[in-house]
């Protein structure tokens, strides 16, 4: 049974975890080993962690905190946040992270997606495309963290992102991001047709159900940033996971092996 | 102590970071005196087929590993493109391979309408196919997250150890006396994985 793949997004801001809302309004979630550790203990499939600050700062990647971070990962590790070079990749992935996760640079200088391709594998290399709504209906592409406006669809962003070789496509929905009320399936579902790879879905998962909608949508995998830190009406912060049984159960909606 | 080849890309802080965290020591190694002297070896890898081999012949190892492998029988565990060099070749490239266990590596096929696509890529189940001692300790059939195009056919049944449902079941691990491969990623597979490579290192 392949188990479509549930994935906790960990938004990494200095030394803390935070969530956001539409791209904004942080929340602080916790120390960031510990919180892994916490996620590990749950056999979560994979984990994403973002650091959404660094592109717009002019950061590189943290890579010390990543070294820490990637040692309590017993799943795969994808990061993304601050990626403008090869080098980096390089030093990403041998300090144990198996994926990294371009977003603005995809769009800023297009080339590098398939230099990464070509260095680390195309499974190894992800594209992020952060979406909202336009006023007078369908979507736009932003780049960093949201601010940016790129013009661009993103049934042709993702499909230009697979031709230049990413391995897999996150598309994200900045106006569903921490509303806990599921994901923008018409938006799933576009992307999914446009390309090949496998596409994660990502903004908007509140529920169990979430998840299950968008692996029927036909994405490989549903991520999730609230669902999975926050509990409750108040969102008060609690790590949590589903079940070994209940991401079991996703297989229902996905590939038939 | 057990040595992991570094020859080009792949998590090797991974696989040693998981070993460190069960307590055997371990070791990543690109020189060939010092990979010599191992106990254990595990070949990690990702990437192309072509380029593992011509890193491999580039610093000087396949005849180094041979010789401590066939002759010597020091055990050593293939991990995904390492599982993949023990074979004789691949449909991902031109280059021979290692040629320590029967087999051959083909290209998995999209198959819409079961939404396969022909990369597999996630968490799926391995079934025991024989006794090895790699896949000792499981009460069910564990799990373990797998990434590749590429699986693995063999010429004897008796060198599939382990098999996994991808549109077909191909053999997921695979063993020759004292040599054994792994396509999927034990050093990122939680418990199933610490388990295995557990198994390993635990072994006479």
């Amino acid at each position: 049974m392949l188990r479509p793949r549930v994935i906790p997004v960990l938004l990494l801001k200095g030394r803390g975890l935070y969530k956001s809302v539409g791209f904004k309004n942080l929340t602080y979630v916790g120390d960031p080993i510990n919180t892994l550790r916490i996620f590990c203990e749950k056999q979560v499939d994979e984990v994403v962690v973002l650091d959404v600050s660094a592109t717009v700062d002019g950061r590189s990647p943290p890579l010390e905190i990543l070294r820490d971070i990637a040692g309590e990962c017993f799943m795969p590790l994808a990061y993304g946040g601050g990626i403008r070079s090869l080098d980096q990749v390089r030093d990403l992935l041998k300090l144990g992270v198996e994926k990294v996760v371009l977003n603005t640079i995809a769009f800023e200088e297009p080339q590098l997606v398939s230099r990464v391709a070509d260095y680390a594998g195309s499974s190894s290399t992800v594209v992020a495309i952060d979406v909202r709504k336009k006023m007078l209906g369908g979507y736009e592409v932003y780049t960093r963290s949201g601010r940016q406006r790129t013009g661009l669809d993103p049934v042709a962003a993702a499909q230009t992102a697979e031709q230049l070789g990413a391995g897999e496509i996150v598309i994200n929905s900045i106006d569903r991001d921490g509303s806990m009320q599921g994901y923008d399936i018409g938006l799933v579902e576009q992307v999914v047709r446009a390309v090949s790879v496998p596409v994660i879905a990502c903004g908007g998962a509140g529920a169990l159900a979430d998840l299950g909608s968008a692996i029927t949508a036909g994405a490989a995998a549903a991520a999730a940033g609230s669902m999975f830190v926050f509990q409750g009406r108040h969102r008060a912060v609690l790590i949590s996971y589903p079940r070994p049984d209940e991401v079991d159960g996703l297989a229902k909606f996905g590939a038939t092996v | 102590m057990i040595h992991i080849v570094d020859f080009g890309v792949g998590n090797l802080a991974a696989i040693r970071n998981m070993l460190g965290r069960m307590g055997f020591d371990s070791t990543i190694s690109r020189d060939p005196a010092e990979i010599g002297r191992a106990t254990k070896l595990i070949l990690p890898g990702i990437g192309a087929f072509d380029e593992g081999m011509r890193n491999l012949r580039a610093r000087g190892l396949v005849d180094l590993l041979g010789e401590m492998v066939m002759t010597r029988r020091v055990p050593l565990l293939g991990i995904c493109l390492g599982m993949q060099l023990l074979g004789r070749g691949s449909d991902e490239g031109s280059e021979p391979g290692l040629g320590w266990i029967p087999m051959y590596f083909k290209r998995f096929e999209p198959d819409d309408e079961r939404r396969l696509k022909s990369l597999h890529m996630g968490w799926n189940n391995v079934y025991h196919a024989s006794n090895c001692a790699l896949l000792s300790g499981y009460d069910r059939p564990p799990r373990f997250y797998f990434v590749h195009r590429y699986y693995a056919v063999c010429d004897e049944p008796s060198n599939v150890w382990g098999t996994t449902d991808y549109g077909a079941k191909f053999a997921s691990v695979v063993g020759r006396g004292t040599i054994g491969g792994v396509q999927f990623h034990p050093e990122k597979s939680h418990k199933f994985g610490m388990q295995l490579l557990r198994n390993f290192a635990e072994a006479p």
